[in-house]
C-alpha cells in the first residue's frame, strides 16, 4: 500500500525503481552464497529505512512470508546445510522487502504510467498497453486483499466450529476471490476504464 | 431466462427514479443504460450512441454508481482511485494528481486523500465512489441504489448531492421520498414497466398496487 512521503525514493521515478526491483529479483535467483544474499537483504532493508516507511505495516505484511522463509530455509538446511538455509531465507525476504518498498513509495497512478511505457511494444501484437498496465497494477494491489479475504474466511470457519475442515476455508476463499475479480471487472467496465 | 422486457422508453427528464421490489429488474434496466448489460433483442441508444456497438463512447457519457462502494473503488487510497478515473482525460501525471485532489476537495474528502479506503466510513466511501464517477464529468449519471447501505445522515447528504448535480440522473432506489422528488418515476415489477409517469402517482402506485401497502 502506498505511503505518502518526501524521501528520495518517493521522489524517484517509478521506472528505475521497477528496474531495480527486477535486478534484485535476478540477483537473488543467481546462486552466489549466503553473504551476497544477506547483503541484498541489507540493501532492501536499507532502502526501507531510506524511504522512512512505517515499520509496523511492513512487519505485518512479512508475517506470512516469514513462515514460508522458515520452511524453505529449514528444507535447505536439511538438504544442503546452514549456508544454503541463510541464502534461501535472505533471498526471499530481500525480494519481498524490495517489492514492498517500491509499492509503498510509488502511487498506483505512477506505477501504471511506468507499466504503460514498458508495455508499449505489445501494441504490435494487438494488446492495449493501458489495459495491460492496469491489469498488472491491479493484480499487484490485489495481493493484500487476497490475504485479508483468506483471514476473514478463516475467521468465518472458526465461528462455525469448522477450523479443522480445509473445505470450509478453501472453497469460500476461492469463491470470494473469483467474486472479487468479477466485481472489479464490472467496476472497471462501469467506469469505462481499460477500454482504450 | 428473461430478466426484463419488452421495454420501450425515451428518457429525457433531468431526474428519473426507478422503483421496484428486489429482483424486479430495475438494476438490469439501469445497467442497460451504460452497456454493462446488453439487450438480447432491440437497441439501447444514449444520445444517439448504441450501447452495443459504441460501448466505450457510451460509458464516457454515462457514469455508473454501484450500490456498494467497496465494489466500485478499486485502488487503495482515494487519491489513487480518482486519479485512475482521470487517466484518459489528463495524460500528465502531475496535472492528474492536482485534479484528483481538487475533485476530492469538492466532495469534502481532501483531508482523506491518502487515507486507506478501508479506514473510511461507509458514507465517505460512497462519496469517494461518486467522486470517481463524476471526476470525468459524464453527461448522465446512473445510480443503482446509491443510498441503500448508508445511515440516515449520509443518505441525506448523498441525496442532496445527487439532487444538486448538473447532470441528468437516473436513480434506482428503495427510498420513496427520494423517488417522489424525481421528474418521472418508472415502477418495475416482474421484469416489466408497470407504471411510467408522474413521481407522486408512481410512488403511490408502487406502494398501493405493487406492494399492497395502504397509507
Amino acid at each position: 500500500m502506498h505511503q505518502p512521503g518526501g524521501s528520495p525514493l518517493h521522489r524517484a521515478p517509478a521506472g528505475p525503481k521497477l528496474l531495480a526491483l527486477v535486478a534484485l529479483g535476478v540477483l537473488t535467483v543467481v546462486p552466489r552464497g549466503p553473504l551476497t544474499a544477506v547483503a541484498l537483504l541489507a540493501a532492501a532493508v536499507g532502502a526501507h529505512g531510506l524511504a522512512r516507511l512505517r515499520v509496523r505495516p511492513t512487519l505485518r505484511a512479512l508475517v506470512p512470508l516469514l513462515v514460508v522463509a522458515a520452511l524453505a530455509g529449514g528444507w535447505a538446511w536439511w538438504s544442503r546445510g546452514a549456508g544454503a538455509a541463510v541464502e534461501v531465507a535472505a533471498d526471499l525476504l530481500a525480494v519481498v522487502v524490495g517489492a514492498l518498498v517500491v509499492q509503498a513509495t510509488t502511487p498506483t497512478d505512477r506505477l501504471v504510467d511506468a507499466l504503460v511505457r514498458a508495455a508499449t511494444p505489445l501494441r504490435h501484437v494487438g494488446l492495449a498497453p493501458q489495459t495491460v498496465a492496469l491489469a498488472v497494477a491491479l493484480t499487484l494491489r490485489t495481493v493484500p486483499l487476497l490475504v485479508a479475504t483468506t483471514l476473514e474466511t478463516r475467521d468465518a470457519a472458526r465461528a462455525r466450529g469448522l477450523e479443522r475442515d480445509p473445505r470450509a476455508l478453501l472453497v469460500p476463499a476461492a469463491v470470494r476471490v473469483v467474486a472479487h475479480a468479477r466485481a472489479t471487472g464490472e467496476a472497471l467496465a462501469a467506469r469505462g476504464l481499460g477500454e482504450d | 431466462m428473461r430478466l426484463l422486457g419488452p421495454v420501450t422508453l425515451r428518457l429525457t427528464e433531468r431526474r428519473v427514479a426507478v422503483v421496484g421490489a428486489n429482483g424486479s429488474g430495475k438494476s438490469t434496466l439501469a445497467r442497460l443504460l451504460n452497456g454493462l448489460v446488453l439487450p438480447s433483442r432491440g437497441r439501447v441508444l444514449v444520445d444517439g450512441l448504441d450501447t452495443d456497438t459504441d460501448g466505450p463512447a457510451v460509458r464516457r457519457r454515462v457514469g455508473f454508481l454501484l450500490t456498494d462502494p467497496a465494489a466500485q473503488v478499486v485502488l487503495p487510497t482515494p487519491l489513487e482511485d480518482v486519479a485512475l478515473s482521470l487517466r484518459r482525460r489528463l495524460p500528465d501525471a502531475r496535472a492528474r494528481e492536482a485534479e484528483a485532489r481538487a475533485v476530492l476537495a469538492r466532495f469534502g474528502l481532501a483531508h482523506r486523500a491518502d487515507t486507506p479506503v478501508q479506514a473510511l466510513s461507509g458514507g465517505q466511501r460512497q462519496l469517494l465512489a461518486l467522486a470517481g464517477v463524476l471526476a470525468v464529468e459524464p453527461a448522465l449519471l446512473v445510480a443503482d441504489e446509491p443510498t441503500t447501505l448508508l445511515d440516515l445522515r449520509w443518505r441525506r447528504h448523498v441525496d442532496a448531492l445527487l439532487e444538486g448535480l448538473p447532470q441528468r440522473v437516473v436513480q434506482v432506489t428503495h427510498d420513496l421520498a427520494a423517488a417522489a422528488r424525481a421528474d418521472r418515476v418508472l415502477v418495475v415489477d416482474d421484469g416489466r414497466i408497470v407504471f411510467d409517469g408522474d413521481a407522486a402517482e408512481g410512488v403511490a402506485h408502487y406502494r398501493d398496487v405493487v406492494c399492497g401497502v395502504d397509507g
